[in-house]
């Protein structure tokens, strides 16, 4: 497993997707019920357009003058007593926490959830330097416990079902079968705590960094996030140097967009704030806080004014529920940390060129931008990366279909600088055609327009329709129509 | 204002010239002179959404020099006219001229419903159609172009027809132009779900303003025997 995509790539696992009908009903499911949470969560907040706007308008500040805001964030984490690390790279920030992790002669790491981690590929690194590491996040702890990676990145198991969960549990905890919630939920908790006493280091990542007091501000709904960064000795927190904001009082905007979009929550059940290790006085906490501070790839997005605005994503996965890509395919076909729409933009900038082909992974049908809560115009972002691509040669590692259909668009766009013959030549085409089509519809067809005919669509025929049809006839009856949504005839003119 | 340009788009001329009809016969019962767009083929959709720059330029520039502001451009297609009124200025961000020309145009172009409620001020076209329909929002058109209840209003004026919901009704239909053939199998799908709740409202026909999503939902629709036949809005609002 790495964090990037690999070259095999995107096609052929979005099939392997599209085909498990099983996981196509779960994600409907689960993304449709999101959605509605969301819907209503925005509907009964009046406030919240207002809020987003003042959150966009504080990011876009923020991401405008980053080198300044974390070297503040820096001294001030310092000055709290924290040590630390920035890193460039994912190697850089892997060999640091191996270091601490040694240093504290730790043999049991927790982590609360982060998907900075899982870029980085942190836990294959800890477990290689001796370390047993343990998801504590429920999402997380299940997809580990089945060998596998995220497949969203704030419901890490949206891939699984409630049956499937307890197969995994009777097989890997030992408990007997159930697909009741609540009793899941209570094995993972009695075995979590368990480890969460014995851990020697705890991992997380984090939301905000406020710059003005060197806070962490970590949002979770499990408590899991609060035990990993305060009952071990040793607490690393793991950032992207995007998520630093200016002030203390930045936090309430985020706040209230944040719950509401990413689970449709007014706010989630744990907000805690990190301001360093176990002061003299207190009676808790770690005796030692390490930050390690991310680039990998984001200060070349910040270079570029078009990619710039992916930096102000709060990781909410909201993108990723309304994706109707995303919704067919599911998260790992994208064998990226990242899925998704806000994936599809990161993950190329991240992890190069293996993932080329993920920005045309998309219908551009804008869905991502409207849910979006600090309104990244993702589609617009996506097509920026396109021509990014498109003004290189097609890289060898691109499908073959893929490289077709491209030939195809620059063959069509040649010809239709001439309208008047493509028009003679779609008349000769569509008479040529005639013969074989069945009411306007072929069902087979070569070349490019094969991959449509091959995929459950017939393809309409050359000038299929060429009348103007005939809008009178008797309505059918149809038993089952939706009543409520029956417009009344109307014959008024204006 | 007496006179108007139509741009058919590639996809109508190509599949469903029925629709390019339709909407002459439309905005000629309005009394208005419609002047077709004919030295104009595609508005370089298709090649800038590849990120196929030089192509995409070519056909712009063809498109531009083919219209004249002071004259509104009517495209029944909502896809196309967001091309031409929002995505051109990304197109031709390093072309001064032909961006100037893009701007002083912008203003001008309508998509086909649109301009029927929001320039000629009509809902009722004189338009009859005994059908049970569901109304296809298409994607460019609701969350480009922000034309969400121009479709609607039209269609609930015309007599006979009766205007059913389903759910989720704003998902994308899966067509994507090229997306459409070089991800195959996630278009298809996307397709296939979006026909099954439509039939499962008990309608007997799909409205939407774009033929792209009509030949995506028609041919999921006639692959599978589904009796549910497409119409473009255009169409629609034509018959009686």
């Amino acid at each position: 497993m790495s964090a990037g995509p690999s070259s095999s790539g995107f096609l052929e696992a979005s099939r392997r997707g599209v085909a498990d009908a099983d996981l196509r009903r779960k994600l409907e499911n689960a993304t449709g019920r999101h959605l509605e949470h969301v819907a209503a969560s925005h509907a009964e907040f009046p406030a919240f357009d207002s809020e987003r706007d003042a959150a966009r308008r504080i990011k876009e500040d923020a991401i405008g003058r980053l080198d300044e805001l974390l070297v503040e964030l820096k001294n001030n984490l310092e000055a709290n007593g924290a040590a630390v690390f920035v890193a460039a790279d994912a190697g850089e920030a892997r060999d640091y926490i191996v270091k601490v992790v040694q240093r504290a002669e730790a043999k049991r790491v927790v982590k609360g959830k982060s998907m900075t981690t899982e870029e980085i590929e942190l836990n294959p690194a800890l477990e290689r330097a001796g370390a047993e590491v343990v998801e504590t996040d429920l999402g997380e702890y299940i997809v580990q416990l089945r060998g596998e990676r995220p497949s969203h990145i704030i419901t890490p198991a949206i891939h699984l079902s409630k049956e499937d969960i307890g197969r995994l549990f009777a097989d890997k905890l030992g408990i007997p079968y159930t697909a009741e919630p609540e009793t899941l939920t209570d094995a993972a908790r009695k075995r979590l705590r368990e480890i969460f006493l014995s851990a020697d280091v705890g991992v997380t990542g984090v939301n905000f960094a406020i710059a003005e007091t060197g806070t962490l501000a970590l949002i979770e709904n499990e408590g899991n996030g609060r035990l990993s960064s305060t009952l071990p000795d040793t607490f690393i927190a793991v950032m992207g140097i995007e998520k630093v904001i200016p002030k203390l009082s930045d936090l309430s905007h985020f706040l209230e967009i944040l719950a509401r979009t990413g689970t449709g929550q007014k706010l989630t059940t744990y907000v805690n704030f990190i301001s360093g290790p176990r002061g003299q006085k207190d009676a808790d906490g770690p005796r030692a806080m390490h930050v390690v501070i991310l680039d990998n790839g984001r200060s070349a997005m910040l270079a570029d004014p078009v990619l710039r605005e992916a930096l102000y994503c709060l990781r909410c996965g909201a993108c990723l529920n309304v994706c109707p890509v995303y919704r067919r395919i599911g998260g790992h076909a994208y064998n990226s940390t990242y899925p998704g729409p806000i994936g599809s933009i990161v993950s190329p900038n991240l992890f190069g060129s293996a993932a080329a082909e993920l920005p045309f992974a998309s219908t551009l049908c804008g869905a991502c931008r409207d849910i979006c809560p600090v309104r990244i115009d993702i589609p617009r972002i996506l097509l920026h990366l396109r021509w990014r691509e498109g003004a290189k040669q097609p890289p060898a590692r691109w499908p073959k279909e893929t490289v077709k259909v491209r030939e195809s668009v620059v063959r069509f766009a040649r010809m239709a600088r001439f309208p008047r013959t493509l028009r003679l030549l779609t008349r000769l085409a569509a008479v040529v055609l005639r013969p074989f089509s069945r009411d306007g519809y072929l069902r087979r067809m070569p070349g490019v327009a094969g991959n449509w005919t091959k995929w459950g669509r017939d393809f309409p025929a050359l000038r299929a329709r060429r009348k103007t049809r005939k809008g009178a006839k008797p309505a059918p009856r149809i038993a089952d129509a939706n009543r409520d949504g029956a417009a009344a005839p109307s014959g008024q003119s204006q | 204002m007496t006179e108007v340009r139509l741009f058919a788009t590639c996809l109508a001329e190509e599949f469903f010239p029925s629709v390019i009809d339709a909407a002459k016969t439309v905005l000629e019962r309005l009394k208005l002179k419609v002047r077709p767009i004919r030295s104009s083929f595609c508005c370089a959709q298709a090649p800038f959404n590849e990120g196929l720059r030089e192509p995409a330029l070519a056909l712009a520039r063809k498109f531009l020099r083919a219209c004249e502001p002071g004259t509104p451009i009517v495209i029944p297609s909502g896809s196309c006219s967001s091309m031409v009124k929002i995505f051109y200025s990304d197109l031709l961000a390093g072309e001064p001229q032909l961006a100037q020309r893009a701007a002083a145009l912008r203003p001008w172009i309508y998509e086909f419903s649109q301009f029927l409620v929001d320039v000629m001020k009509v809902k009722y076209v004189g338009a009859r159609f005994d059908r049970t329909v569901a109304y296809h929002p298409a994607c460019h058109l609701t969350r480009e172009l922000r034309v969400v209840d121009q479709p609607r209003a039209l269609l609930a004026a015309v007599e006979g027809i009766r205007v059913v919901d389903f759910r989720n009704p704003e998902e994308c239909c899966g067509f994507g132009g090229a997306f459409s053939v070089k991800l195959p199998h996630i278009s298809a799908a996307m397709a296939e779900d979006k026909i099954l709740r439509i039939q499962a409202s008990g309608a007997s026909a799909i409205v939407a303003n774009d033929c792209g999503c009509l030949m995506q939902l028609g041919g999921a629709l006639h692959r599978r025997g589904i009796p549910i036949e497409t119409w473009h809005l255009a169409e629609v609002l034509a018959a009686r």
